[in-house]
């Protein structure tokens, strides 16, 4: 008798097929799920709690000042990729990231792409996120976006899509991590019934790739935070430690002789690898926003002579702009000459008439998001909207069209989640991580986020979304490439 | 290292040792102030407020000293800065800081110790005793975490300067209060669970018995406390901790800071207890805070606000 409730119509579901049988990937622990009792569920579930919040997993959220922190809702069924599907994935995400860093190697360089007219020249050169000051500046490997996370949905066709790259900052790997520590420890019998890829080399991944960065023989890396009130400074942290290299803030660092020095207890130091988790716009007081009080003066300069790398490069921003985002398959055929492996949502870009009066006709049916937002804030879910939030909405992309873009609503798929009313199908996508070095490394998975409300497409943390972690089944055993 | 995180480290241990210390002197004058034999039990409830000099501060804000007023002001006031409660804040916060450098077992044991006293605080608060035995035990345990798991590097280092420092610190103070206190007393009986009272808070009864065989008098007492380095919070012991610390560190730094502690831990090596009686006991324990004070600024001045 299964405890796992059936999923909805017409929503795909990664662990059912329908109510009773489930797929493949999932045979053996859908078999051991129903043997168990929810009441032992619940009971582990505490236990995890207990467990995260004693480690101290936490994260801010904006604009809490009182200092509160907060859990991540873990969820511990499960997401289950079977081998064969994850290759798939992972062929796609080297092309996809390769394409996206030769992007922007030519718009900083030559430009080719604009001459060919492929992609729109002003969209490009007038976007915010566009630096001038990386213009013409020749990067070790031509490297630029050292670690992409790239969010993937799965649609009620039964495929994947791509629904944004994050090519600035992008977070949440340690709770790839810790999900899994927390699995293995929870539920050991699990693992030795299934042959998990394992990813907990993903640190030692990241340090290899930042070195590589770096033309110095035996780099000092550090990893640069914003400080401890920052949402994700457990992360921070968290890698600076499982690394191994120096959690540095602005005010450790200063700009000395040409080179940036970190402030030692045995004098300054040299710093040749910057990991940073700030935003372009605070990184140098001197170029950027002059009220930063996260970065450090100078250090553009510094950047720029070469005598620094930044991890990721200044300016990616503009590669990962919703507004460039259809372009993305454009540049996969440009660069590589190769046909796209991962699919783009349809999308609409509002600044084209034609499109902005399709959109407004179908505010009803369409996500309508900010060109620049991030974290679920400004956007518009049409189905899930009220008629007055549609109108107000209808009035800003009215008066700022070039602002906004439209896609479909997709169905994500759903994943059975331990919710209030059972077990129960939740909303998923998946974040995996893509570090490119010397050589492109991936660990098998990601970050499955899932929306824990019942019908909610919105997985992102800061509204209310959990986490879950991946499972990429080793069918064949296999050699893996960047195993440590 | 950088400084930032130096400077860190040292600030929570200092802080957790203050917090320990202050829950051994709670716990010390508690049970002194239900001795019949003693001096009046508000005399003895002072004495910790007088050691932390914050006796002022507290007749501010309470009419009596009685045993809950203590209780509420040490342990749990979070608007006084010397209270455990505030302490082991800071000392978290600190940790949360450098969480990249301390190893996870310590910081979960500090985190979780944190997370037992806010649910403690909202609760019923536990009897002065067991909160009492409760600190000490997680200042145990955050100390074994620390000695078993941590790598012998200058993360190390800054904690055993914090700590000792702090330490020397405290063990002076008891003694400077317990001093002046003895003066005024004549009874032989009293004297006795005057300073076994001041052994047992600096958890050197033991061995204080084994050194001196049941003889317990202001003198076996200071010689102990001041020039034994086998009493792990002896004043001299703390000095040799604090120097072999120093010149762990890596790096010239630190030269000032150096000095005065190789000077100062020079003469409790060759000083005798009766050179330090004739000079004055009182005034060799404010010389020794002193020098302690400015051995605090050289670490602060030299490594922690350093480049």
């Amino acid at each position: 008798m299964s405890n796992v409730q059936p999923p909805q119509p017409g929503i795909p579901d990664e662990m059912l097929v329908d109510a009773d049988t489930p797929r493949p990937a999932y045979r053996s622990y859908h078999a051991w799920l129903s043997r168990v009792a929810e009441q032992e569920l619940r009971a582990k579930r505490s236990e995890a709690e207990l467990l995260f919040q004693r480690v101290g997993i936490t994260f801010a959220l904006n604009g809490e000042d009182d200092g509160a922190e907060r859990l991540i809702p873990f969820d511990f069924v499960p997401r289950i990729i079977p081998a064969g599907e994850w290759e798939t994935l992972e062929r796609g995400l080297r092309q996809r990231v390769a394409a996206l860093n030769a992007f922007l190697g030519d718009i900083y360089g030559e430009q080719r792409i604009l001459q060919a007219g492929l992609v729109p020249a002003d969209l490009v050169l007038r976007n915010a996120q566009y630096q001038v000051a990386m213009h013409g500046l020749a990067l070790p490997r031509s490297i630029y976006a050292h670690i992409a996370g790239i969010d993937l949905v799965r649609h009620s066709d039964g495929n994947y899509y791509v629904l944004e790259d994050n090519l600035r900052v992008p977070s949440g790997v340690s709770y790839m991590l810790e999900n899994r520590r927390m699995m293995m420890r929870l539920f050991p019998e699990l693992f030795a019934e299934h042959r998990v890829a394992p990813v907990e080399h993903y640190p030692n991944l990241l340090l290899r790739t930042l070195r590589e960065a770096s033309a110095v023989d035996d780099p000092n890396v550090v990893v640069l935070t914003p400080g401890r009130f920052n949402s994700a400074y457990f992360e921070h942290a968290f890698l600076a430690r499982q690394m191994g290299v120096t959690l540095v803030e602005g005010q450790d660092l200063f700009v000395r002789g040409g080179f940036v020095h970190m402030r030692t207890t045995s004098g300054p130091r040299r710093v040749d690898v910057i990991y940073r988790r700030i935003d372009d716009a605070f990184l140098d007081p001197l170029a950027f926003r002059a009220d930063s009080m996260l970065g450090v003066p100078g250090l553009l300069s510094v950047y720029r002579a070469g005598n620094v790398v930044l991890a990721n490069a200044i300016g990616t921003g503009v590669a990962d702009d919703k507004s460039m985002y259809p372009y993305v398959p454009e540049m996969v055929r440009f660069y590589l000459g190769e046909e796209p492996i991962l699919r783009n949502v349809p999308t609409w870009c509002l600044r084209r008439p034609e499109d902005l009066a399709y959109v407004e006709e179908h505010l009803g049916e369409l996500v309508v998001k900010e060109v620049h937002g991030a974290g679920g804030y400004g956007m518009l879910v049409g189905p899930a909207a009220s008629g007055e939030e549609i109108a107000e909405f209808r009035g800003r992309i009215r008066r700022d069209p070039h602002n906004y873009i439209a896609q479909p609503t997709l169905s994500l798929s759903t994943c059975p989640t331990l919710v209030e009313e059972g077990i129960a199908p939740r909303h998923i996508d998946l974040r995996p991580f893509v570090l490119s070095g010397s050589t492109t490394r991936i660990v098998p998975g990601g970050l499955t986020r899932v929306a824990l409300k019942r019908g909610s497409l919105v997985v992102n943390s800061s509204q209310g979304g959990g986490t879950k972690d991946t499972w990429v089944l080793a069918e064949d055993p296999r050699t893996e490439d960047g195993t440590c | 290292m950088l400084s930032r995180t130096a400077a860190d480290l040292f600030w929570l241990s200092r802080y957790l040792e203050r917090a320990e210390n202050t829950a051994r002197m709670l716990d010390v004058a508690h049970s002194m102030a239900m001795m019949p034999a003693g001096r009046s039990a508000e005399q003895e409830l002072a004495a910790p407020l007088r050691v932390t000099g914050t006796l002022g501060a507290f007749r501010e804000q309470h009419a009596r000293l009685t045993v809950a007023a203590l209780y509420q002001y040490l342990a749990w006031d979070s608007t006084h800065p010397a209270s455990i409660y505030s302490c082991l804040r800071v000392a978290r916060e600190n940790a949360h800081a450098v969480r990249g450098r301390i190893t996870t077992e310590m910081w979960e044991t500090l985190n979780a110790t944190w997370l037992e006293l806010n649910r403690m605080r909202s609760g019923r608060h536990p009897a002065l005793k067991p909160f009492c035995d409760w600190v000490k035990e997680r200042s145990h345990l955050w100390r074994g975490a620390t000695v078993g798991t941590l790598a012998r590097g200058d993360a190390f280092h800054f904690l055993r300067l914090g700590t000792f420092l702090e330490r020397a610190d405290n063990s002076a103070r008891m003694l400077e209060v317990k001093q002046l206190d003895a003066a005024e007393e004549g009874s032989t009986l009293r004297d006795y669970y005057h300073w076994s009272a001041l052994l047992q808070a600096l958890g050197a009864l033991e061995s204080h018995q084994d050194a001196y065989l049941g003889r317990i008098d202001a003198d076996t007492v200071a010689e102990l406390l001041i020039l034994r380095s086998d009493t792990p919070r002896s004043l001299r012991s703390c000095l040799e901790e604090i120097n072999s610390t120093l010149s762990n560190i890596e790096g010239p730094q630190g030269r000032r800071a150096k000095g005065i502690a190789r000077t100062l831990l020079t003469q409790l090596e060759f000083g005798s207890l009766a050179e330090l009686r004739t000079a004055g006991l009182d005034r060799f324990l404010a010389d020794f805070l002193g020098t302690i004070d400015r051995i605090g600024s050289g670490i602060r001045e030299e490594y922690l606000e350093s480049a």
